[in-house]
Parts: C-alpha cells; structure tokens; sequence
C-alpha cells in the first residue's frame, strides 16, 4: 500500500515538474536557448502569493491571479531586456550566460527583500483529501488539484498550438525564423508570447510547489527548476507531450528513490538520469534528431 | 631591444608573471611592515584559491569554448582528497611542507581523474547540455560526500554510506570524514606564499598549454568543430585534454582552500552551484580566454566587497548584474555598433581629421 501512495506522490510532484518543463521546452523550442532564470520566477510567484495572501490577508484567488500577471510581466521585461538584444550575438555562450546572470538576479533580489529564512507557505488549496482503501491511503488535496491542473493545462495549450493563429506562429518560429518573417509573422511579439505563456505557467507551478512543500526561500525555484529541464531533455525538448511524460517519470523516479534507496541521495539519483537519457538518446523519448549542418 | 627577441607570445607572458610577482612582493612588504589588517591577511590565501580557480575554468570557457558549471565539484573533490591525505598522515610524516606538496598532488590527482571520467561522457554534449551535465556533476559529487564516512583504525580504512557508528571502528579507531560533517581537523598548512606559487605553477601550465600546438588545436575546436575535425583534430582528445587539466587545477586550488580550514564541509555555500557561478563571474569580468584578465578581476571582486563593508549584503547582487551587463555590453550586435561609432580610438582619429 506505501507503495502505491508513494506512487501517486510521485505523480504529484511529477505533475508540477511537467508544468514547469513545459515553459523551458517551449522557450527552448522557439528561442533556442536554456532559461536559466525560469525556476527563479517559480521561486517570484511563490513570494508573491505568500506576500498577498499571508501577508495582506487577501483571497488566494486574488494572490494567484495577482502572481500570474506578475510572472507573465516578469518574463516579457526578462525576455526583453536581457535575451532579445543577444539574439543575433556570434557566441551562444553569451545568452546562457546572461540567463544564468539573471537567474542570480532575481535569487538575490528576493534575499534583499524577504531575506534568507524560510518562510511557511500556506497552502491555498482548500479542496478536502480523498481516503482510499479504508483509509490507507490519502490522497491530499494539492495532490488532485496539481494533477488536475495538469492535465488542464495540457489539453489546454495542445489546443492552443494547434487550433489557433498564435499558436500557429509559434510552431512557424520554432521551425524557421527567417521564413516565418517573410510570411508576415510578428517574430519578436510570438517569442514575447512564448516567454509570457511560460512565465505564467511557472507562477501556477510556484503555487502548486509551495502548497505541496510550504516553505519558501529565495532558492525554492533552483532546484525544481533544473529537475524540470532535466524532464523537459528526458521527455524531448521542444515537445509538449513530452514535457508531460518526462515530468511525470521524473517525479515517480525521485519519489520512489527517496524512498527505497537514500532521500539524501534523491537529486543524485534525478541527474543520473539526464545524464544516462543524454548518453543514450540525446534527443529524449519524442524528441526529433536535428542534424548539424555545415 | 638588444639582441634578444621576444614574441609577443612571451612578452605577454612574462607580463602576467610580473605583475604576480610584483603583487606578492607588495603584500610581503606590506605584511612586514604592519601596514595590512588582520581582515585582509585573512583573505590573501581565499584569494590565491580564487586566482587559480578563475584561470583554471577559464580553460574550458574560454579557451575550450564549452561552459562548465560544475567547477566547484572538483574543487571540491580535491579539497576532500587533500584533506583527507593529511588528515591520514598526519602523524606519519611529521614536515608539513612536505605532506602539504603531496596533499596538492594527491589532490590535483584526483580532482584530474575525475574530471577525465566525467569528461569522456560529457564532452560529446555541447552547449546547453553541457552546462547542464556538469552542473549535475557538481551537485552529484557534493551529494556523494555527504553521505560518505570514512574512519581509520589498526586494521586500516572503513568505509561506509549510512553513518559513523556503522564503520566499525575499534576504540583507537579516527573517523575522518564524518559525512555531512565533513573533515575536521585538517592542518592548516597553506600560506601566502605557497599560494602565490601555486599560481605561478598554473599560470605556467595554463599560458603554456595554449601556446603550444595542442592549444590552438584545442582552440580551433572551440572556433569551428567541423571544420577542426575535417583537417584531422582529434576532438575527444583534446576536448578532454583541457577539461582535464582545467579539474585538476580546480582540485589543486581545492586543496589550497582545505588546508586554510580548520573544519571543511560539502555545503552548497562553498561547493555548490553558487561557487561555480561566482567562478564563472570572475572570468567573464576578466575577459572570456583573458587569462590575464582573469586574475586581476578574481582580485578585485574578492577584495572589493571585504574593503567596502557596507556592500556585502549587495555583494551577490552586483555579481549578477555584471555578469549580465559585460554580456549585453560585450555580445549584443547593437551595443558592439555602438561601442565602435563611439570609441576612443576613433574620436581621436576624428580630431585628427578636423585639425
């Protein structure tokens, strides 16, 4: 029975893990670049439901609203400012670079303002745990409303791509930036949307991690962030089912390893992962293989 | 110059040795004469440490082109590898420069293998993935010494994962590396000095290395890989050939750090992520394949916020927005125009014309 429910645990927290991967695959499919800075805005969006709601005492409702627009800004003015004048740079080195840059930014932005204790989250998920199997196993309310969620924002944003116009030039840009300009697409306003919609995913993920872990510090974000890349190359980057079975694999993998091999050896266990994934299959489980050309 | 020609290669050299050495003898003087704080004294070894750290990953980010982000775990595998060594032979070899000289080695030892068994894998990955990769690595090796408890007694070493009473020691037995506790105890062997000459013994490695016929095969990979695998460059080779050299001289400044600490830790404050992006700011300040460069902005951002107090809160802060202003300033394709309308070079020039 542990098993079972250490199982969905895993899911859970898979769940969460996809949403995330999700910002970075997209971002990466489109823009070509690793956004270091995507766990960090989780870590924003936690802090600011935490500012709203138990600080202020505002409605969660209103503090989730409110950290979705925040992210979503967050994102644009990142993508702006700091990635888009390195679009055309010779060195790829240079942007991953500065995402790294900004990534510390915002890490110690927040040490700045909430300093460095932990703070207890509440968590604002107020739906009741489900008792199975007479009582053996729980399944906790942020456990359904992050797989629910999931799975919403997953069939969600499949139609996005697919059904509308936006979406449509997104999947133009990722292909080829040059011609999707010549056929009249707005390439800068598309790879602005991509980093908005994935900001905002990220702020919903911020919320959905600090309900099922409450603590936040400034480095909440760093860590599920670079676990939620190493799901998005297991999954194949750049593909949102991917993203989703990337996710969810990675989640039972670190879940059942703490449990049954060393919970300090967990995120160890995680990284042998990518790292296998890498060596065997490069271009992840639906991946499409990009030869280099000369 | 009377006689003797020297390249530009060399001159350029025994410039970066120079100021070396100038800055030692100034310290030196400075120490001697009481003319130092105490709080800076204290800083002269971090600082070497620091030094030999920045040259060293400026080896794989500049001159190999690939970015690392695992630097700290090797520094951190020499550090536990020299630390370890002395704290095993302490009583058996009584001169502490000579133990000291062979913790280095041991540790460089290490540090080297370690970054060859990484680097096979890794270094097929290029770019993002890299990055990635080796910063697992970094995470994986500090996870690793966490859990690991190694003690000696009559019978000789135990080792074990789970905890210090499970090694089985007998009652004369010595837990040296107690797990999340680390290594306690160790000697503090480093000085000024040996540091000023480790750093010259990097410099040395490092100025040679890319002077020589493998460096700029290793650096023709970092310009263009097809077109260096097409004239017959052995890539694997010399891809891990820098990546190797570049953990070896991290373990080696790893070792310099242990030797400086009464009590060393794995923790993510001075083996973690942060530690190897604080490298990685010292060499992009420096100048990405400025070795040069690299010392003089290890110096300055060390000694800057110790010096101005009242930063050190913002210390982390102004690390990130230099790294992403030398950036834009340096890659943006607007900025470089920029830069060129406006230089000094050709305001001057223009001056020239008018008159």
């Amino acid at each position: 029975m542990s098993f079972i429910s250490y199982l969905i645990n895993g899911i859970s927290l898979g769940s969460v893990y996809a949403i995330i991967a999700l910002g970075y695959t997209m971002v990466y499919g489109i823009a070509k670049m690793l956004n270091f800075a995507h766990g960090d805005v989780i870590m924003v969006g936690g802090f600011t439901i935490f500012f709203a709601v138990s600080m202020q005492g505002l409605p969660p409702m209103i503090g989730i609203l409110l950290a979705v627009v925040l992210c979503t800004l967050l994102g644009i003015t990142i993508e702006y400012i700091a990635y888009r004048p390195l679009r055309q740079a010779a060195s790829s080195l240079a942007v991953l670079i500065t995402a790294i840059g900004v990534s510390y930014f915002l890490q110690n932005m927040a040490l700045l303002i909430f300093g460095a204790n932990t703070k207890a989250f509440t968590s604002v998920v107020t739906v009741p745990a489900i008792k199975l199997a007479e009582g053996q196993i729980i399944i906790s309310g942020e456990t359904i409303v992050t797989i629910i969620s999931c799975i919403v924002i997953m069939i969600g944003l499949t139609l996005f791509i697919n059904k509308t116009k936006a979406g449509q030039a997104m999947l133009a840009v990722s292909e080829d930036k040059g011609a999707a300009q010549l056929m009249g697409i707005n390439v800068n306003g598309t790879i602005s949307l991509t980093f908005a919609i994935g900001s905002a995913l990220a702020a919903i993920a911020g919320m959905l991690l600090c309900s099922a872990y409450p603590s936040l510090t400034p480095y909440t974000g760093s860590m599920p962030g670079i676990k939620a890349f190493v799901a998005a190359v297991f999954g194949g980057i750049g593909s949102i089912p991917g993203a989703l079975i990337g996710g969810i694999v990675l989640g039972v993998i670190e879940i059942l390893g703490k449990a049954y091999i060393s919970s300090q050896m967990a995120d160890a266990i995680v990284f042998l992962v990518l790292i296998v994934v890498l060596l065997v299959k490069p271009t992840g489980i639906l991946g499409k293989k990009i030869q280099e050309k000369v | 110059m009377k006689g003797l020609k020297l390249s530009k290669n060399v001159k350029d050299n025994l410039i970066t040795y120079g100021i070396v050495i100038l800055a030692y003898l100034i310290m030196e003087i400075m120490i001697k004469t009481g003319h130092i704080s105490s709080l800076l004294q204290g800083l002269l070894v971090p600082l070497c440490v620091y030094v030999i750290l920045a040259v060293s990953l400026n080896l794989t980010v500049g001159i190999l082109g690939e970015l690392s982000l695992g630097h700290a775990g090797f520094m951190c595998v020499g550090a536990f590898a020299g630390a370890f060594f002395s704290r095993y032979m302490q009583d058996v070899i009584e001169v502490s420069l000579l133990r000291f000289v062979i913790a280095i080695l041991i540790g460089a030892l290490s540090a080297g293998i370690v970054g060859f068994l990484i680097g096979m894998p890794v270094l097929r990955l290029r770019g993002d993935y890299l990055a990635i990769v080796t910063l697992a690595f970094g995470e994986i090796i500090k996870n690793i010494i966490n859990v690991l408890y190694v003690g000696k007694d009559a019978n000789g070493l135990h080792f074990s994962t789970k905890d210090s009473m499970s090694l089985g020691l007998m009652e004369d037995g010595d837990v040296i590396i107690n797990g999340a506790q680390g290594i306690t105890g160790t000697p503090k062997d480093a000085t000024f000095t040996i540091g000023i000459i480790l750093i010259i013994i990097t410099l040395v490695i490092v100025l040679n290395l890319i002077h020589s016929r493998d460096g700029r095969a290793i650096m023709s990979i970092r310009d263009n890989l097809i077109a260096a695998e097409s004239v017959g460059i052995n890539i694997t080779k010399y891809k891990l050939m820098a990546f190797s050299v570049s953990a070896a001289l991290a373990g080696m400044a790893g070792v310099l750090y242990s030797h400086n600490l009464s009590s060393l830790m794995a923790t993510p404050k001075n083996f973690g992520y942060n530690m190897s992006i604080m490298i990685l700011v010292f060499v992009v300040l420096g100048g990405i394949g400025n070795i040069r460069g690299s010392i003089i902005s290890a110096v300055i951002l060390t000694l800057l916020p110790e010096l101005l107090r009242g930063l050190s809160n913002y210390r982390m802060l102004i690390y990130s927005i230099v790294l992403i202003v030398m950036m834009l300033f340096n890659w943006s394709p607007k900025l470089i125009n920029l830069r060129k309308k406006y230089s000094l070079k050709r305001l001057l020039k223009k001056t020239g014309e008018v008159q």
